[in-house]
Order: C-alpha cells, then structure tokens, then sequence
C-alpha cells in the first residue's frame, strides 16, 4: 500500500465519520454506566423514602385524658375488693360511662358507639390494671390518659385532614339548637361552599366526558370494522360489529345525557344545592356549637347539629366561623361526627401527645394502635443467640481444618463443592429441613428461638466458613514457620499464632452472616415462628417470633397505621443491621492488617 | 428439663478440666516440669473427651428416645381408634400430647369415645415422659461418669496428653468440617421422606407436567387427588418472575459493573460500592413490603400509560436498531450506512414523541394508555422489585469476574488503538464470559429461590399465562401458603416437600452448571 493510502486512509471524509461513530459509541456506553449505578441509587433511595416517610406517625401518641370516677357499683359491687375478679366489661362500661359524661347531648346505644370508637381498648385494660394495682382508688376521681384509637390518633396527626378556617363575614341567625337546623347568613360568605360544589361538578363532568370519548372510540372503531367486513362481506361479522356499535352508542348517550343533567344543574346552582360525601366537609361553629353543612343556598345553611348550640341568638361577624376539612368523609375513616367530637376534646385541652415508647416496649398486637416490636426484639435475641453459638465454633473449626490440615483428597474436595453449593440453596429448603428434622426427629419445640436458631445456623455455616478461610489464608505462612521452627507443634502454631492474627477477619464475616440471619423471614416461617405471641419470650424454649417474621405479618394488615408502624419495625431492624456492619466495618478497619 | 440435665453435664465437664489438671500436678509433686505434657493439656484431655461422650449420649439417648415413645403411642391405640381415619388419629395423639406438656390444646375432640382415649394417651405420655427424663438423665450421667474415671486414671508423667488431645481436636476439626456434608444429606433426607410418601399417591409425571394446582380442594381422608397437583402454573409463574427479574438485574447490575472496575474513579467508586452493598444488605421481606405496598400499586395505577410512553420512547429506536441489522445481515452495507447519515433515528425519536403528545392533548385528551388490566399482585411488580434485590448480587459477582481479566489484555487492546468501550466490549467481556454466565446463573437461582417477595407481593392462585400484567404464583409461594396455612400438617405436608424437593433440584442443578462452566471455560493467565 502507498504511503498516500495510508494518511488518507486516516484522515479522509469516510474515517472521520467513523471516528465519530467510534467515539459516539465510547460515550454512549459510559453513560449507560453511570445509568446503571443511578438506577440503583434511585432504587435505593425511592425504598428508603417510602418506608421512611411513613414512619412519622410513628413517634407520638395521643391520649384523651379524662376524670374518670372509679364507681364502686360498677366495679366492685360486691364491695369485696378482689382484684383479679375486676371483669373487664365492668371497665369497658367505667369508660363509657366517663365518655358519656363529657358529650351528655349524644343519645346512649348504637348511636354512642362511634364515640366509644375514639377510644382504643387498651384504654379499658390500662384502667383495669391501674385499679388492679390501686384498689384504694375505688370510689375517687382521678385524671387518667386513656389510650387514643389508631384512626383518632391519624385525624389527630392530620392524615384524615386538618380544620381549616374560611373567612367569614356578616351575622349569622341560626334557627333552632339542635337536630337539623338552619342558619341564616347575611354575607357571601358561604359562595365558597357553592364554588367547592360547582368545582366538584365540573371535576365530575370532566370524568363523565372522559367515558364518553372512551365509548366514542369504541365506536369509530367498530365502525371501521364494519367496513373493513363489508369489503370483505362478512354477514355474520357486520351484524356482531353492528351490536357492538349500538351499546356503545347507548353507553355513550346515557353519559351525554348525565353531563347535560349536570350541566343544568350548575347552572341552577344559585338557588339551592346539597352536599354529599365526595366533596369537602364544611362546619360551621356558632355559639359554642357545631352544625355540619348539608345544604347550602347563597344566603341560607342547613346543617346536622353535631355540637348543640347554646341559644338561637344570632351571631355577630367574628363570633362565628366556618371551617373545612377539605378530604371528603368518604376518603377518610373518621366521620364528620367524629371530627366534630375530638375538637371539642381538643379545645377543652383533654387531648395529650406524648412520645410513643409502647411501640418499643409492647408486643405485637392487632390492634395498630397498641402493637410494638418488644417481643420480637426479644425473639430476635435468642434466635440470634442460638446462631451464634452453634454457627461460629462450627464455622470457625470447620474453616481451619479445611485451611490448615485437612489433606488435599477427593473428600476434601467434596467438603468444599459442598460449602459453596450449600451457600446457594434457597433458605426456604433450610426452612423445610427444619421442619422434617430439627423439629420432626431432634424434637425441638416448634415455634422456639432454639429451632429457629439451629436452622438459622445451618444456614449462616457456609458464609463464616467461607469468610474465616479467606481470614486464615490471609495469615502469611511465615507467622506458622516460625511457631514450627521454636518447637510448637501444628496445633500450637495454629491456634497460638495463627488464629489470634485471623480473628478480626473471622469476627467481621461472622457479624455479616449474623447480619444477614438476622433478616432471614422464610425459613423461621416454615417452623412456625410466625405464631401470634403475646408474651415476650425471656428464653430460648418459649415461643416466639422475630423481627422479620413480625414485618411479614403487620404488613398483612390494611389499616394505615399499621403500614406505619410495619415502616418503622423496618426502620428499627434496618438500624440493627446498620448498627452490626458498622461494627463489621469497624473491626476491619481497625484490627485487620496487611501483610 | 433437657436443659437442666445439659447445664449440670456442662458443669461437670468444665469442673472435670481442673480436676484432671490438679491431679497431673499432684502425680509429679507440684514439678510440672517432669510432665510430658503440661497440666492444662490433661484438663484439656479429660474435658474434651467426658464432653463428647456425656453430649453425644445426651443428644443420640434424646432422640432415640423421642422417636420410641412416639413410636409407643402410636401402636398402643386401642383397635377401634386405630380403625378410623389417620387425621383423627394424628389429632388425637396431637391433643394427648399437648395435655400431657400443659400446654393448650389445639381443637376439640370429636367424640366422648376419642376424648377418653385421647386422657389416657395423655397420661401415658405423661408418664413416659417422666421414665425418658429420669433416663436420659441416668444415661448421660453414667456416660460421664465411666469416661472421667477413665480418663482420669490414665493422668500420670509420661501420659502423652499433648498428643492426644491435639489428636482429638483434629478429628473435632474433622467433624465440623464434615457438618457441611450432612446438612446437605440432611436436606436430601428431609426432603425426601415426605415427597416419596406424597409420590405414592400421586404420579410424577402428573405433578411435573399437570397445569391444574389447588392441591387442597381434592383432599380425602388425608389423600391429595392427583389431577389437582398439576406444577406447571407454578413452574410457569416461578420461571416469569425470574426472567423478569433479571431482564432487570443483569443489563444494569452488569453496566454498573463495567462502570465501576473500568470508569468510576475511586472517589465515585468509594460512595457507589457502598450503595450496591446496602442493597445487597437490605432484608428480602423489606423488599417484599417495598413491592406490595409502593410498586405492585403503582403499577396496578400507572403502569398501563408507562408502557404506552415506553412504547413511544424506544419503539422507533428498536425498529430502526433491528431493521438495520436486517439489512446489514443481507449485506446491504451501504443502505444501512445512508440510514446512519440523515439521523433516522433522532427523527424517528423526536416524532414519535411528538406523536404521543398529540394523542395525549389532540386525542385521548388525558395521559394516553392501552386500557389494560393490570392485576394488583402482577408478576411485573415482584419481579422488577426482585430485579432490584438481584442487581448487586450480578454487579459484585461481576465485577471480580472483570477484575480478574490482566491488564495486559486491556494494554494490549489500547495499545492497538481501540476506545475503551470496545476494548471492554470486544475484549474483556469475551475474555470474562464464561464468570458472567455463570454469575447470571447464580443470579437466576437465587432468584428462583426467592421467597418473601414473591410471597408479600405475587399471587397466591395458580394461573397459567403468558401475560405478566396478571397475577401468578410461584413454587415458593405454594410452599409457604402448605406449610402455614390451616390444614392438617400431614397432608399439606406431601405437596410443600415435592414442591421443595424439585425447587432444592432445580436451584442445584444450576449451581452445579455454574460452577462447571467457570471450570470448564476459565481462561488461564499467566
């Protein structure tokens, strides 16, 4: 080849497009690179955010405390004092009572029992075993926190909407105190109500004219078929496209017909309109009461009493308000009865906040409002113990011989396609063996930390083994040459010499395995661990579950303050987990050398 | 009770180390010196051998015992209960037993007639109970006995305690070592008990190649009916999920890879390893909790107008990708070429975008999509999240893989002038193949293995479907819903094992290729 092919080779028209080709391809596959690692990162970071985010609920709970009379008729009406006789329906009734007493104006049975449902039940049991404790209490008075419900607790940290006030003007002449009354208002105070409507009507016809163009494409469609048939002539074809086409029509005129009805009726909204449960709540507070609005004109409201009013004496501008809580009732699982009720308990200052420890130091429970992760720490510990104590010697003699004495043959050999296999297989198997074997044959209790622990050792072998060999590894064979050469014998050298220098490494792959024990769900469900306990497990034969299997199971749960509270266990494990391989790190970094 | 009897034997071994230990200082007067080995490797001696013994009869006299008694109650049914169905009888042994450990009892029983056998079953139990504790006790006490006055009498200057100690310490190491071994033959056993049972009613061939599962709704007196264990919908489901997993996991677990060992400096490398380590640390049933609750709804919500964006987004560039392979495998060359020069696929992009926001604004006049159904418990959700869990697992696996490659290979490659993609692409992927193959298989076991993802987020019906907006179940999923759900353990038992049985199989087979191919293929260096 000529020297002039050659430099044109490099530098004509045809190589430059090629170089640039050539280059395009190096960034491109660069940037799919740091793609990668950004995706991850956003995977990362959008499970933290998501689990974390829910955990503010979390931190506090709310208590109304009330003066509850300790009846002795209700109690005790023996009068004998014997307290493990304290029936608890006689504290649900004590509580009751005392919740009656505060809302005197709310009418006894069914309709009390939205009421009583502001309170949780550990209230009742929290009284029982306060009088229990106290029985010279009986016949007092005493201000006593009782246990808010979890939806309660949610209205009262703003998850089911906040009350927010509306500017309102001009005097307000109600008619009536209680039941439905009416209330006259001499402003246009009250048009935001009917713009909230004429909003929600029009969101309405919005989502109807969506349907409508939805079943008008359904109809162009089958429209285009029945004429793709007809140049086919399909008979049979053209009549099944031509049915389909006229309940799509049908479908579509009722919509139409629905819209233009909503149509008017925005257009006849100055004279009156009624409110139902899809649009915001509006209240309306006058004289020490509160009516919730169900129908509004411009100058008039007609509203259910859910706070009897003092008198029917008109209000003056500034004495009266109008509020909304703007998430509608149906959106929400606290009524609007409800809302109004907890005000009250809140302008009376019977409302206490206070740091939520029952959910670190209470066991598990169906009721969101009580359940805690104590007796799954616990479980954790003893499963953790039991770990502990079997897969570490095990491990760690296992790796020596394996690294130190064990003679290169075919059984070693096997030994070690063993371990890497073993560190592979799913854990749920490790889950079935215990089952079949710890608890079927060795006759371990089911449900125990000691199962739970032996399988989860059986589990674990395989990553300290394969972490202490490449700890043992790393020990240079000069520290063993020159214990051999003073006179030590193989085992002195060993575990004199070698295996004080290998320990932080063994150390740090032990807490990882732990670490990832620790997190282990299914196979501790196959032996039964996800058992409810009440009881907190104080040793390693009780029953008992653990943290994962408890996350597991609160996540069953539907209720939003049970997804809080499934959030924050995760956090709480999260952080034992971060809290082992900090140590992990530690260790490493701190004791491990290089040779 | 077992637990006491352990403690005192442990006391006992550990007192029996200072025993031995003063007794070899006392055989030569206090002057260690004229000992052969020194005093504490006659405590350790002793120690370790009465341990051995004592613990072993404790454990082996334990079991043995365990299985006679049961064995005992079994047989000691009167005839007119042994004649009924073996559920009620495994009921009634079942309550007798909880009765005799005071704990509640599970159920009722179903006749005066079964309850009066069920008291006195109890009682019997009772009391075996009482004779085995009494006997264990006996039994691993004597053992102890008879093995310190043994080793103990041997304590004299010229016993080779040293020796013979380092000795059994090795055969300790031995033992440890060999624990590997018999969990893995502890698995098999466990495994294969109750699938062979199960597999005496039911065909094998009928349960790997039926498509009809709901193993509980044919069960009579304690029998499955075999056309309903039917694993294909399983298979099928576990095998969707898989595959969508890694559709997630290799390309970015593999590029986040390729990125860190030949991109990242350290200082992107120092905070991106941790990231993938996180991940990788991060609990399975948190996970599980991530998909059901964030990403199985938002999929279920949204997913619909994504897939339709996506479409829009990569449908030219893939069309015109592909077609231009068509035309270069032809050896039109040139025309692929052409293609190349007037920018077809920026145009082809920016149109098909401006497409789609037509139809959103002209046409659909809302966030446009393909009106499908999507369940809440799809199998896209739990394997995207799988897919997520499986990512630093590929990426660490991996990134050894491609270290490992010398770096003559890669000096090499620049030095003949290539970019460092191509030397990546054309060079040390080749080289690193066989390790990423067999990381992508590790990758596809565990994520076959996979449990409480599938089992928060995924179906529990067996559905077979190509469809992965539905839902669908998995083998795992099966497993654990036998295992705890509310029928008699006997019976879920049978179909939970063969199901864990053909998982274990399944799980080992591709380890075992994975590992094989890394022997196999392994390019030597140096």
């Amino acid at each position: 080849m000529e020297q002039q092919d050659i430099s044109t080779r490099h530098t004509s028209k045809k190589a430059k497009v090629r170089l640039a080709k050539r280059y395009a391809f190096e960034r491109r596959f660069k940037m799919f690179g740091i793609l990668a690692i950004l995706i991850s990162a956003a995977a990362l970071m959008t499970l933290v955010y998501t689990i974390a985010v829910k955990v503010a609920g979390v931190f506090t709970e709310n208590y109304i405390v009330l003066d509850v009379q300790y009846d002795e008729k209700i109690i005790d009406p023996s009068g004998e004092r014997k307290t493990e006789n304290f029936e608890l329906s006689a504290f649900r009734k004590l509580v009751r009572t005392t919740l009656r007493e505060n809302f005197s104006y709310v009418p006894g049975g069914r309709q009390a029992f939205p009421l009583y449902r502001l309170l949780s039940d550990a209230a009742i049991l929290e009284v029982r075993k306060h009088i229990q404790a106290n029985p010279e209490l009986i016949g007092s008075t005493e201000k006593f926190p009782l246990l808010a419900d979890d939806v309660t607790n949610l209205y009262l940290k703003g998850y089911y909407g906040t009350l927010e006030k509306l500017p309102s003007f001009g005097v307000a002449q109600p008619v009536g105190t209680s039941d439905t009354i009416e209330v006259f208002v001499q402003s246009n105070s009250l048009n935001v109500i009917l713009q909230a409507k004429k909003d929600f009507m029009a969101k309405e016809i919005r989502r109807l004219n969506r349907q409508v163009r939805a079943q008008q494409r359904g109809i162009d469609e089958f429209n285009k078929r029945i004429l793709a048939a007809e140049t086919d002539q399909r008979e049979q074809d053209i009549a099944k496209f031509k049915r389909e086409v006229q309940t799509y029509t049908s479908r579509r005129d009722a919509l139409q017909k629905e819209v233009s009805d909503l149509k008017l009726r925005i257009k006849a909204l100055g004279g009156e309109a009624a409110l139902n449960k899809d649009i915001a709540s509006f209240f309306l507070k006058i004289n020490g009461g509160m009516v919730k609005v169900n129908k509004i004109s411009p100058d008039r409201i007609e509203g259910v009493v859910y706070r009897p009013l003092n008198s029917d004496a008109p209000a003056q501008e500034g004495q009266w308000e109008l509020l909304v809580n703007s998430k509608p009732e149906n959106d929400r699982k606290i009524s609007d009865q409800q809302i109004a009720w907890i005000e009250k308990l809140k302008e009376q200052g019977k409302i206490k906040e206070i740091g939520n420890w029952r959910f670190l130091t209470a066991n598990f429970s169906r009721e969101a409002e009580q359940a805690g992760v104590w007796g799954a720490v616990a479980g954790s510990f003893w499963t953790m113990m039991i770990t502990l104590l079997l897969a570490f010697p095990i491990g760690v003699t296992a790796a020596i011989y394996l690294e130190e004495f064990a003679p290169k043959n075919w059984f070693t050999n096997l030994i070690e396609v063993n371990i890497n296999n073993l560190a592979a297989v799913p854990s749920i198997i490790f889950g079935l063996l215990g089952l079949a074997f710890v608890i079927g044959v060795m006759g371990v209790g089911r449900s125990t930390p000691l199962s739970g622990g032996i399988v989860l050792a059986l589990m674990t072998l395989p990553t300290i083994i394969i972490a202490a060999r490449a700890a043992i590894k790393a020990v240079p064979p000069s520290i063993r040459e020159a214990a051999l050469g003073i006179g030590a014998s193989k085992n002195q050298a060993v575990f004199h010499h070698v295996l004080p220098l290998a320990m932080p490494g063994i150390l740090t792959g032990t807490i990882i395995g732990m670490a990832q024990a620790l997190g282990e769900t299914a196979p501790l469900l196959m032996i039964g661990m996800n058992a409810f306990v009440v009881d907190t497990p104080t040793w390693f034969t009780d029953t008992a579950t653990a943290m994962p299997v408890q996350i597991f199971l609160m996540a069953d749960f539907p209720e939003t303050a049970f997804q809080m509270k499934t959030s924050a266990a995760i956090i709480v494990l999260l952080l034992f987990l971060v809290v082992m391989n900090a140590v992990a790190i530690f260790l490493r970094q701190r004791f491990e050398r290089k040779w | 009770m077992i637990g006491s009897v352990a403690l005192t034997l442990l006391a006992l071994t550990i007192a029996s180390y200072f025993f031995a230990r003063t007794r070899a200082v006392q055989s030569v007067g206090g002057k260690t010196g004229h000992l052969h080995s020194r005093p504490t490797y006659h405590g350790l001696y002793t120690f370790l051998w009465t341990g051995l013994i004592s613990f072993g009869f404790l454990i082996v006299v334990n079991i043995a015992s365990g299985l006679y008694i049961d064995y005992n109650i079994r047989t000691s049914l009167p005839e007119d209960i042994q004649g009924l169905p073996k559920i009620q009888q495994e009921q009634i042994v079942d309550q007798a037993k909880s009765i005799a450990k005071n704990k509640p009892v599970v159920g009722v029983a179903a006749t005066d007639r079964a309850r009066e056998v069920r008291d006195a079953l109890a009682e019997q139990y009772a009391t075996l109970s009482q004779v085995r504790y009494i006997g264990i006790a006996i039994i691993a006490l004597l053992a102890f006995g008879f093995t310190f006055w043994v080793t103990y009498s041997q304590i004299d200057k010229d016993w080779r305690a040293r020796n013979r100690s380092e000795r059994l310490i090795l055969y300790i190491l031995l033992l440890c070592a060999v624990i590997a071994i018999m969990t893995t033959v502890g698995i098999v056993f466990a495994l294969m008990g109750p699938t062979l049972k199960f597999f005496f009613d039911v065909s094998v061939l009928k349960f790997l190649f039926g498509t009809h599962w709901s193993p509980l709704s044919g069960v009579f007196e304690g029998k499955v009916d075999e056309n309903t264990v039917g694993a294909i919908p399983l298979f099928a489901g576990t095998f969707m999920i898989a595959f969508i997993a890694m559709f997630v996991a290799v390309p970015i677990g593999l590029m986040a890879a390729i990125y860190l060992s030949d991109y990242a400096g350290s200082k992107i490398r120092s905070s991106a390893k941790p990231l993938l380590e996180i991940l990788a640390g991060i609990p399975t049933v948190v996970y599980g909790f991530f998909a059901a609750l964030t990403v199985a709804p938002f999929i279920r919500d949204h997913g619909d107008s994504w897939l339709y964006f996506l479409l829009f987004f990569f449908g030219p560039m893939l069309g015109i990708f592909l077609f231009r392979s068509v035309l270069r495998t032809f050896g039109l060359h040139s025309l692929s070429e052409l293609f190349e020069t007037i920018h077809l696929m920026k145009i082809a992009s920016v149109a098909s975008l401006a497409a789609y926001f037509a139809l959103w604004f002209g046409y659909y006049e809302e966030v446009p999509s393909f009106g499908l159904s999507i369940a809440s418990e799809s199998a896209l959700a739990a394997g995207v999240v799988m897919g997520i869990m499986i990512i630093p697992f590929i990426s660490s696996l991996s990134d050894d893989i491609i270290n490992a490659v010398p770096q003559s290979l890669r000096d090499g490659s620049y030095g003949v002038g290539a970019t460092k993609a191509e030397t990546i692409t054309k060079v040390i992927l080749p080289a690193a193949l066989p390790g990423i193959v067999s990381a992508i298989l590790l990758g596809f076991s565990r994520a076959v293995g996979e449990t409480m993802i599938v089992v928060m987020a995924a179906g529990q019906g067996a559905n077979l479907t190509w469809n992965p907006l539905e839902a669908m179940t998995t083998v795992t999923v099966q497993i654990v819903a036998l295992i705890t759900g509310d029928t008699e353990a006997d019976t879920a038992a049978g179909p939970a094992f063969a199901l864990g049985f053909t998982l274990f199989a399944i799980t080992l087979a591709m380890n075992v290729i994975a590992l094989r191919i890394v022997q196999k293929y392994r390019q030597k260096y140096d």
